[in-house]
């Protein structure tokens, strides 16, 4: 038997106790002063799994701070029921909100939020609180050059021009006139990982990985848009430009275009949301998240390409063994993370865990994810959610007894073509400690004694 | 056979693959370049947008500019994000907490130290052309006259040792600049051969 049974065995002594807590609690949600503090010694729960801190944090102090209670149920019913009958019945079991036909929100009591960056360029997806493999659109990774612009989609335009034989301009209602197509699809921005390839300083998935996401996008093919101009001799790539404050601008080849590339305009079923490119944006899966280009204008069918900011000056890989630069290199290759259990978390004590974390690649479909608990000198294969899709997030799972001594998870993640997620080691070896983009190294979590997890550098 | 009854054969097969075309042309997908919508982009629609600037010079429009005219217009600007000596600014209550350096760098490319600017690692001059005119300044983006591009393109250049102060930038001068790092990027060498461990 584990020693960590998971819930609790039920006693009457429970039910009175529960009873005398809800009544604490709805008296606590009334009355002000120092009465509140007690709430403080208020927690039996199991949120020792969570980080301690800001993130996805919701101890019963902001639970009653959010005012769930509150705006849920007192406006309906009186005071008096709120606290408690002799049925022994939860303070909700009561008559609750009516349908509104508005937009839903999630419960009150749910606090898992992005983090944005100092200068707020970016935010990141709280991968540690992940589950399946949709990223809710609220909680989809941000990144941009000059802040999310507000666009008017009925304003908006695209221009297909250049090498062309007929330049043609589309609003979002022409675009979704056309056969459609969805795919769920992983966005990683290439920045991704960076700090985590040269130190072990950020505390969780979140701040060491979390701009990566996986969404549903649906458009138009990139082929039938280019079908209806017509692509003159001689065209090879095509300029993508967003109409946002930096104008971002990729050159993209012509082939990729043909190949997979879609216009997205909604995004797990809905508007893509404005910090993720509404009213519609270039989807080309698989590829670094950058030139999946946001807010998109303007294609340019050129000859040769166009050498922008976004090329040159940065998304260009410099290795510092050599002083020279990849360019161009646009495939995110395989990588995968442990989300639970991650760093700042803490395990309650020892016996059963479900390891699970998420696998990716741009380049084929992840064929299997091996995980680890000691530090790499034995592999265990993970199952893997089905479906497994290409070029989206793959969630995995593998059961661990965790017998209360430390233990250092990693996963390894392996696609189709045969890459293999690589180790930092190999990485620094290969290319010196650089500006990195497209670190995909292996992460390790340190699992303390005492239950806590922390990020640690490989050995 | 008669030509009369030739003539009845004909028109029954043509009559029965008649609707059956007619029936094609209504299921389906239409495919290919069928699908008649949105609206034929004018000459000035593209006008308006088609303002990026290649390598080759492509896309460079009329005009010209001096390192003076530059650097005066980068003092009233830029300066205050990038620095009086283009150095880069930290500052928090600057928009990302300031501005890049735009100069400095030269030789650090291979070292643990790397600094990356317009000078050290900037392969090509059009892309500082083709950046300004749409990116900078980063609270104004677009409103930036040809001429003064030229004038702050030649002041940065000229800045970074690249140009002598002495030049003047324009169409044909600008895609003729030799950037110090013009060699310095190879194109995708990935994947690398990672070992299977099974
Ligand atoms: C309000 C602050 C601000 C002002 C004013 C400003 N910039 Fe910038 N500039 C920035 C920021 C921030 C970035 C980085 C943008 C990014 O992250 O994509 C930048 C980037 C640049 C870059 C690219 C640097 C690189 O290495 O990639 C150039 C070149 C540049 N600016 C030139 C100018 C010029 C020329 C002007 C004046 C016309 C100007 N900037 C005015 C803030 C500013």
């Amino acid at each position: 038997m584990d020693d960590n049974p998971i819930g609790e065995a039920v006693a009457e002594a429970d039910v009175e106790r529960a009873l005398e807590q809800a009544q604490e609690k709805c008296e606590a949600v009334f009355r002000p002063g120092p009465r509140q503090t007690n709430e403080q010694s208020d927690c039996d729960c199991k949120e020792g799994m969570f980080p301690q801190g800001k993130l996805g944090t919701s101890s019963r102090r902001a639970f009653l701070r959010s005012g769930g209670l509150l705006t849920a149920a007192a406006a309906i019913v009186p005071v008096k029921a709120l606290a408690q009958d002799a049925s022994g019945d939860a303070p909700w079991s009561m008559p609750g909100r009516i349908a509104k036909s508005d937009y839903g929100t999630r419960a009150s009591f749910e606090k898992v939020a992005r983090l944005a960056s100092f200068g707020g360029t970016s935010s990141l997806t709280p991968l540690q609180a992940s589950t399946g493999i949709i990223t809710p659109s609220g909680l989809h990774f941000e990144r941009h050059h000059n802040g999310v612009p507000t666009i008017d989609s009925a304003q908006h335009r695209l221009i297909i021009h250049g090498m062309v034989d007929k330049p043609m301009k589309y609003s979002v209602e022409d675009l979704k006139r056309f056969p459609s197509t969805s795919r769920i699809l992983f966005v990683e921005c290439s920045g991704n990982s960076n700090a985590a390839s040269r130190s072990a300083s950020q505390k969780t998935a979140q701040e060491a990985h979390g701009l990566t996401s996986t969404s549903e996008w649906t458009g138009v093919k990139l082929s039938t848009l280019l079908a209806q101009v017509g692509i003159k001799d001689g065209a090879a790539w095509v300029l993508a430009e967003g109409s946002d404050g930096a104008m971002l601008s990729r050159s993209v080849p012509i082939d990729k275009m043909l190949d997979d590339a879609m216009v997205a305009y909604a995004q797990n079923g809905e508007a893509i949301r404005p910090e993720n490119g509404y009213p519609m944006r270039l989807i080309l899966p698989g590829w670094e998240g950058n030139i999946n280009v946001k807010w998109l204008r303007r294609l340019k069918i050129g000859d040769k390409p166009f050498m922008t900011r976004e090329e040159t000056s940065k998304y260009t890989d410099l290795i510092t063994l050599t002083g020279k630069a990849r360019q161009f290199s646009w495939v995110m290759e395989a990588k995968s993370l442990i989300t639970f259990p991650s760093g700042d978390m803490r395990l309650p004590g020892k016996g059963f865990y479900e390891i699970t974390g998420l696998a990716w690649s741009g380049r084929a479909p992840i064929e299997r994810v091996e995980v680890t608990t000691d530090g790499g000198r034995t592999w265990h294969l993970a199952s893997l959610q089905e479906p497994v899709l290409p070029k989206a997030h793959v969630r995995f799972r593998f059961p661990w007894h965790w017998d209360g001594s430390e233990a250092i998870l990693e996963s390894r993640a392996t696609d189709q073509t045969g890459y293999v997620q690589p180790t930092k080691a190999f990485l620094t070896a290969t290319e010196g400690v650089g500006p990195t983009y497209h670190y995909n190294g292996i992460q390790s979590w340190k699992v303390a004694a005492d239950g806590s997890v922390s990020n640690v550098l490989q050995a | 056979m008669s030509f009369k009854l030739k003539s009845v054969i004909l028109g029954v097969a043509v009559l029965s693959v008649l609707p059956l075309t007619v029936w094609a042309q209504q299921t389906g997908y239409p495919g290919g370049a069928d699908y008649p919508f949105g609206t034929p982009a004018s000459k000035a629609d593209i006008e308006a947008w088609d303002k990026d600037v290649r390598p080759d010079g492509m896309g460079l429009p009329a005009g010209s500019g001096s390192y003076k005219a530059g650097a005066q217009i980068y003092a009233e600007q830029c300066a205050s994000c990038h620095g009086a000596k283009l150095e880069g600014v930290r500052d928090q209550n600057l928009p990302q907490g300031g501005g890049p350096a735009l100069i400095g760098g030269r030789g650090t490319l291979n070292t643990p130290k790397f600094k990356q600017t317009v000078e050290s690692y900037w392969p090509y001059a059009s892309t500082l052309f083709d950046y300004i005119t749409r990116a900078m300044p980063y609270t104004a983006p677009g409103s930036l006259k040809p001429d003064e591009v030229y004038a702050l393109t030649e002041f940065i250049l000229a800045e970074g040792n690249i140009v002598p102060k002495t030049a003047v930038m324009d169409a044909k001068s600008l895609p003729k600049v030799q950037m110090p790092n013009k060699d310095g990027f190879y194109p995708d060498n990935r994947p690398y051969p990672v070992k299977r461990y099974d």
